[in-house]
């Protein structure tokens, strides 16, 4: 049994903990925070440079063609580090909605330009409060022309491109919702931004009036090529909320190690260390089950649906379970804008939601092993 | 990254499934499968005999502890050979309980510290099963802090005379040998006057009572300490280093990876794909439906980060500290799944007879049985300061008996 990373995949996560060290320290994540940028541009092309941006996009797509399970470690990395950048929309998102359902000419155009750190792309799915389901999806098309409106869209306002779920029909069924290409400098887009409890991505409204849009995939089969989407998305935002986990708990063993309090290093109190291996258990447990949704992502596994929606509910339970106490561990300092505690926090409950509530993966993993366990 | 074995490992698989399924006692298989925690029985037989039958014909054939040297009755297999031959045994590796101490722990310290004579004549009935060992550690006195032991072990000529009590003592009614922690001098601090020895359970002196415990059953012991004469050459390291063999003896258990730790999720999931509730199944139920998910990705993390210490294991790493999770989040999840089950039963969670209850009434048994999970081989709360201290490099605690000697050390809380 090899349930581990390669030596290879190991030395890329290496060089991508260096790099990001490098160009991605607290500070870069606070001036997107400040507001001085809605996104890092310096190290959104420093991430194209290193090739991160199209490690799993092929070769003859302008991409290494290296797989996903190097884009697993770097997105350990990009969580580990808050990358305000728009990694996940682009990569995880737009580009896997490429992978899985465009046609040669739209992955000829806009994969490259992904990978070459050209294009900003993200997916638009939610319309107001809820989770997602084809019912939730009101945004009409038309003979390609669509109406109406997405909210949130993370990295609406600074994304060049959008694959957009709309509703072309009203059976009911599955089939009724259809995904668009949408250029977002065309005509009838308006995107707006919104401040959102995590500053260092960005969050928007698009609103489509009467815009021409090129289908993307079989009409009939938006809503499955969109699960499809999110699953693999799950696998991959589970590492960086990993990475996230691990580093807020480093964060609060170091302080526990450095604070002394009542004439003692406050990490010997059981209160702090029964804590702090609570999130180790957490971290772990999450690690775990990422690494089998990695396995399940990179083999194309017939148990991705399972094992994304345990990874996703374990890594976002981890992830807040981590950045949560790590400012309990700190006390007061925690609560400070100075300590960066609190953009963990944000981070993680940003996470949490991005890709639809908690509850709504509960049930999708319990509904995944009922159907499977009566097969 | 794959599941898939090295081209030795698959040889050695496919060479235990090829014996196993040529040996073992299928007529088991289902009552084994079946058995709730805490109470595995047979209806047809003896369940200490079809267990010891069992251990035999391995040990006949070289598989009884595969892990062991040739000589002392194992077959040289490697750490990740003794994983494969675990998971090839499967079900029929419950009848190995009576043996996990012998094999776990006290095989490995006689090994470590008893004379070559004694390891050529203890260890391969050890092995077969046809003697059972048991581990005298608990006391009293010393459970968590099992340093604070009082048993008295006093030099008289060549022998030494053993006073005092165990408890906690598992299948000390059925053993035949047990390893035995002593204390030698109660001058010097706790941790420096401790002994190891090893003896004859049959030995004059020795009273073994079954504890009834809070679950009515009784698979633990006291065990009296009279007089006992124990040969000074069944003694295990130096005078006084008694502390330091038993972290041998520890850390040897830890090398066992529990890939299935019980965690009752498995059992929940079923019940709940059965169960019917006033509006429908209740596997369908929105409440139910969050809990499942919740203990489902505790038991899919512990199944996977098995897994990956599997893995470094194959690479011939050994396994550290950070095993403590198993037994962490698997104890506290069986209390959780049955408390749960019990709910889901409404009024009639109450019943625990066979014929009354839900599923044989094996959620209200997981119930009873729960609590010692988190207290057994290492409590919660000591788990979680091996992972704060071992692993995290968070400091120890501040120990204020440390450099008191043995006998000053306070023994009552209140006056």
């Amino acid at each position: 049994m090899n349930f581990d990373f390669s030596d290879d995949q190991k030395q890329l996560r290496d060089e991508a903990r260096r790099f990001l060290a490098e160009k991605c320290p607290p500070k870069a994540v606070r001036a997107v925070i400040d507001g001085k940028a809605p996104y890092d541009r310096d190290l959104w092309k420093g991430l194209a440079d290193m090739g991160f941006l199209g490690v799993a996009i092929p070769e003859a797509f302008g991409g290494s063609g290296a797989g996903h399970l190097e884009l697993c470690v770097i997105a350990e990395e990009m969580g580990r580090a808050l990358a305000p950048v728009p990694f996940s929309s682009t990569v995880y998102l737009a580009a896997e909605a490429l992978l899985l359902a465009g046609s040669d000419a739209q992955k000829q155009k806009w994969l490259p330009a992904i990978a070459q750190g050209h294009a900003i792309g993200t997916l638009a799915l939610f319309e107001g409060t809820g989770n997602p389901s084809p019912k939730a999806i009101k945004l009409t098309a038309s003979n390609g022309v669509l109406n109406g409106t997405k909210k949130p869209v993370a990295d609406g306002a600074i994304a060049d491109f959008a694959i957009v779920a709309a509703r072309t029909g009203s059976t009911g069924r599955d089939s009724d919702i259809a995904l668009f290409l949408v250029d977002l400098t065309s005509e009838g887009v308006e995107a707006k931004a919104l401040t959102s409890i995590d500053p260092s991505r960005n969050q928007a409204e698009i609103t489509f009036t009467n815009v021409k849009a090129e289908l993307l995939g079989a009409a009939n089969e938006g809503w499955s090529i969109l699960s499809q989407v999110l699953d693999r998305a799950a696998v991959l935002i589970g590492f960086e909320q990993v990475g996230g986990s691990d580093r807020a708990l480093e964060m609060g063993r170091d302080y526990a190690l450095d604070r002394i309090a009542f004439g003692r290093q406050i990490g010997s109190f059981q209160a702090i260390k029964h804590m702090l291996a609570d999130m180790y258990v957490s971290a772990t447990l999450a690690r775990s089950n990422c690494y089998y949704g990695a396995w399940a992502l990179s083999t194309n596994a017939a148990e991705l649906p399972e094992a994304a929606a345990s990874a996703r509910i374990s890594a976002t339970q981890a992830f807040q379970h981590c950045s949560k106490n790590n400012i309990q561990v700190h006390g007061g300092m925690g609560f400070t804008w100075e300590f960066d505690c609190h953009l963990y926090y944000r981070r993680s409950n940003a996470l949490a939601v991005g890709l639809g509530s908690l509850s709504h993966w509960e049930d999708q993993l319990i509904e995944r092993m009922r159907q499977k366990n009566a097969a | 990254m794959n599941f898939d074995d090295t081209p030795q490992e698959a040889e050695f698989r496919s060479k235990a499934r090829a014996w196993i399924s040529a040996n073992a006692p299928r007529e088991y298989e289902d009552e084994l499968k079946k058995a709730a925690l805490g109470r595995i029985q047979l209806k047809s037989a003896n369940i200490l005999d079809v267990a010891k039958a069992w251990q035999k014909k391995k040990a006949d054939a070289g598989w009884a502890v595969p892990h062991w040297p040739k000589e002392y009755g194992g077959r040289g297999a490697s750490p990740i050979e003794r994983v494969i031959w675990q998971q090839e045994e499967g079900v029929f590796g419950k009848l190995g309980a009576l043996f996990i101490i012998g094999h776990g722990m006290c095989g490995p310290t006689m090994m470590a510290f008893a004379q070559e004579e004694h390891k050529l004549r203890y260890l391969p009935p050890l092995a077969s099963g046809e003697n059972i060992w048991c581990q005298l550690f608990s006391e009293p006195a010393g459970g968590s802090d099992v340093a604070g032991l009082r048993t008295r072990a006093e030099k008289d000529g060549d022998d030494w005379i053993i006073n005092g009590q165990k408890i906690w003592t598992s299948g000390a009614h059925h053993s035949d040998y047990g390893i035995l922690i002593t204390r030698t001098d109660p001058n010097v601090p706790k941790h420096k006057g401790l002994t190891m020895f090893f003896l004859s359970m049959k030995s004059p002196g020795v009273e073994i009572k079954p504890i009834k415990q809070a679950n009515g059953q009784a698979e633990f012991n006291e065990v009296y300490f009279t007089d006992v004469r124990i040969p000074d050459s069944q003694r295990l390291g130096a005078v006084g280093d008694g502390w330091n063999v038993s972290l041998t003896t520890l850390m040897n258990e830890r090398m066992a990876i529990g890939a299935n730790v019980a965690t009752g999720f498995p059992e929940l999931f079923e019940f709940c794909n059965n169960l019917m509730l006033d509006d429908g199944p209740a596997i369908d139920d929105p409440a139910v439906r969050a809990k499942l998910a919740n203990w489902a990705v505790r038991a899919s993390g512990l199944r996977y980060t098995a897994f990956r210490s599997i893995s470094a294991l194959s690479k011939g790493e050994r396994p550290g500290p950070e095993n403590s999770i198993g037994k962490l989040v698997a104890g506290a999840m069986l209390q959780d799944v049955a408390t749960y089950a019990l709910d889901l039963q409404g009024a009639s969670g109450v019943l625990n007879g066979p014929e009354d209850a839900e599923v044989a009434g094996k959620f209200q048994a997981m119930l009873l049985r729960s609590p010692a999970t988190r207290v057994e081989g290492g409590t919660d709360e000591i788990l979680r300061n091996i992972i704060a201290e071992r692993v995290l490099g968070l400091p120890g605690d501040i120990r204020v008996d440390k450099d008191v000697p043995f006998n000053k050390i306070p023994t009552r809380g209140r006056a």
